[in-house]
């Protein structure tokens, strides 16, 4: 009784709902990198995500935007993400590169390009210091978790993050966001988005695993995260992102 | 999508915080307002507002009541609640609001209101008979000595109870607004002038609601309204009013003038979606029109029946613009995208567990719970004049 009580407590207080043999947390550091040249807007992340986690519809853990980026709106980019990118976008016109031959003058064209977005899992998240009983958390290999079974369902959290990540489950009645599929990642796999990703634009990477690409691929390319001036620590990693996004 | 106007992050689309978020504030502001009136009489020994010492007290005691239910209903699990008091989490603003709110609550405000009935229960103790009787005799909680000496004890430590009371009723209120200040991720509410803003605007509502309520009751009772009681009521209403708009009109400026990138975002939902409950209720309706009527009484000699008209008509419109200032804080904060590309719209609901209905229910419990207190422990001693605290008549 005592042994199996110890090993619960063991795991209440690391956070994580179930065994995971041969992995150890302090070994991890997750975060992921979003390649955003690669991304062609097709959406399967957001349906794999949602299989996966039985995300509820009408709310996201993941969603792609469309960015549309004339010389004239630099500051006031037209955004769209129809259902999250769930099933795509509508074609570009052809004079902004795209095959649907509807008019736009090429001056007007601009540019277009997706950006995927998911809970940045930040290190100093303003999430997790909110919340009144602490049902948010930093687990020790680097995701902010939710525990469900504590949360009041306050939304105090959802008010507090910057990117609009988390949501209320109209269900469960409680906080839910990206888990960075936690349950997945815990026994050696790669996230739902990222498994489904035809292009590579995601990729989950281990800041602590020295061998990980990211190190080298930090090194050389021009790598940002979202809105750095909310000092949040955001660890999703954007390679090439523009200055109008959001 | 129906609503939506421009780009919106796909989880923002839904308000998480409904009227009944705007509801907690609002009360909270009136249980600060109300009691800093009374801590006027016993700590700053204004005689004048005397009469409403012990109303103010059980106003704001009432009001204190139905604080939380807003924040309890809105919870997706009220019943884990607790877990706020047993594991609180050390850096969350909303954490505190429990402890603020039991210490404000019993250590305060039950507390000094037991302190100045204490001879009144035990006078109603040997007097009343039956459950009232029993009720009173328990309300004694044994302490039935009316001695001088005792007396004087009562006297000095309510005094020194009232006066741990002005910080911890700026505490209560301020960290309401702190709740809101302290969000970095929100353009609309992120100010360190939030909490002033609530605290002074928390003030000007508690004392306009308790000058309506003298007058009303003072109407159903049919006794004579003491004037220079409200005389002297709306002149504090009036110069705290001016700081209130003084301020909210700093953080409008430096807004203005700082513009930074939010600017546009906000300027344009102003200008749009909360042109009305903002600019024609809170700023034109709710302050300029109660402050100009109050300016009027200042300076001109007036007949009695004008003021009673003036300081009712104020007293509502205050009521009005504080409420729609809390809307605009709470609901207003929500209706734009973190994105700042896009708006949506809040539809209030009718009968569900955070509609209208609701919200018209805990507006109106305060008062079905201030009548019974009354009842219970009338203001007023026989004669039907005002009860002044013994400490302010000895003075």
């Amino acid at each position: 009784m005592l042994p199996a009580a110890a090993i619960a407590w063991k795991y209440v207080l690391a956070g994580t709902p179930e065994d995971s043999p041969n992995y150890t947390k302090t070994d991890h550091w997750w975060s992921m990198l979003i390649d955003i040249p690669k991304c062609i807007g097709c959406g399967n992340c957001v349906r794999a995500c949602a299989a996966e986690n039985d995300v509820p519809d009408g709310h996201f853990r993941t969603w792609v935007e469309r960015y549309h980026v004339t010389d004239y709106h630099l500051a006031n980019p037209e955004v769209i993400s129809p259902d999250g990118g769930k099933e795509g976008f509508p074609a570009v016109p052809k004079s902004a590169g795209g095959e649907e031959g509807f008019s736009a003058a090429p001056e007007d064209a601009g540019k277009y390009f997706f950006v995927p977005k998911l809970c940045n899992h930040c290190e100093d998240s303003p999430c997790t210091q909110v919340c009144p009983v602490g049902a948010t958390f930093v687990t020790p290999d680097g995701v902010v978790l939710v525990d469900q079974t504590y949360c009041l369902g306050c939304a105090y959290c959802v008010q507090a993050c910057p990117y609009g990540c988390r949501y209320i489950h109209p269900e469960k009645k409680v906080a839910d966001k990206c888990t960075l599929c936690y349950h997945r990642i815990t026994k050696g796999l790669t996230t739902a988005c990222c498994e489904a990703c035809p292009t590579g634009t995601r990729q989950l990477v281990d800041l602590k695993d020295p061998n990980d690409p990211i190190h080298t691929f930090l090194k050389t390319h021009s790598v940002q995260v979202l809105k750095p001036q909310m000092a949040t620590g955001a660890k999703v990693f954007y390679n090439e992102l523009d200055g109008s996004v959001r | 999508m129906s609503g939506v106007e421009g780009y919106m992050y796909p989880n923002e689309i839904t308000l998480n915080w409904s009227v009944l978020i705007v509801l907690y504030p609002y009360i909270t502001g009136l249980v600060a307002g109300a009691f800093i009136l009374a801590s006027l009489v016993r700590i700053f020994n204004v005689k004048a507002v005397a009469p409403t010492y012990r109303l103010a007290l059980l106003t704001a005691l009432s009001f204190l009541l139905v604080a939380p239910l807003p924040l309890q209903l809105h919870l997706g699990h009220p019943l884990r609640s607790p877990e706020m008091y047993f594991t609180p989490h050390s850096t969350s603003a909303m954490a505190m609001f429990g402890f603020v709110y039991l210490w404000y609550l019993m250590a305060v405000l039950v507390f000094e209101i037991w302190l100045d009935y204490r001879s009144d229960i035990v006078h109603l103790s040997q007097t009343t008979t039956g459950w009232k009787g029993r009720l009173y005799r328990a309300m004694t909680l044994g302490s039935d000595n009316l001695s001088p000496r005792s007396l004087a004890i009562d006297h000095k430590v309510g005094w020194i109870v009232t006066l741990v009371g002005i910080p911890s009723a700026f505490i209560l209120h301020g960290y309401v607004g702190f709740i809101f200040g302290s969000l970095k991720a929100n353009p609309w509410w992120n100010s360190p002038l939030m909490p002033v803003v609530f605290l002074f605007s928390a003030m000007v509502s508690g004392i306009a609601a308790v000058l309506l309520i003298y007058m009303g009751i003072s109407k159903l009772r049919k006794t004579s309204i003491d004037m220079p009681c409200v005389d002297t009521i709306a002149m504090y209403l009036f110069y705290i009013f001016i700081l209130d708009f003084s301020l909210e009109m700093l953080d409008l400026v430096h807004r203005v003038y700082e513009a930074d990138e939010s600017f546009r975002t906000l300027n344009f939902m102003v200008h749009t979606r909360l042109y009305f409950s903002q600019i024609v209720l809170q700023i034109c309706i709710g302050t300029l029109v109660p402050i100009f009527l109050l300016a009027i009484v200042q300076v001109k000699k007036l007949p009695e029946i004008v003021r009673k008209r003036i300081y009712v008509v104020s007293g509502c419109l205050v009521q009005i613009g504080v409420f729609a200032m809390r809307w605009n804080v709470v609901i207003g904060g929500q209706l734009f995208s973190k994105s700042f590309l896009g708006y949506t719209t809040y539809k209030v609901s009718l009968v569900t567990k955070e509609g209208l209905l609701m919200a018209i229910v805990l507006t109106i419990l305060p008062l079905v719970i201030l009548w019974g207190l009354v009842k219970l422990l009338p203001p007023w001693d026989d004669e039907g004049q005002a009860s002044i605290p013994a400490a302010t008549a000895a003075n």
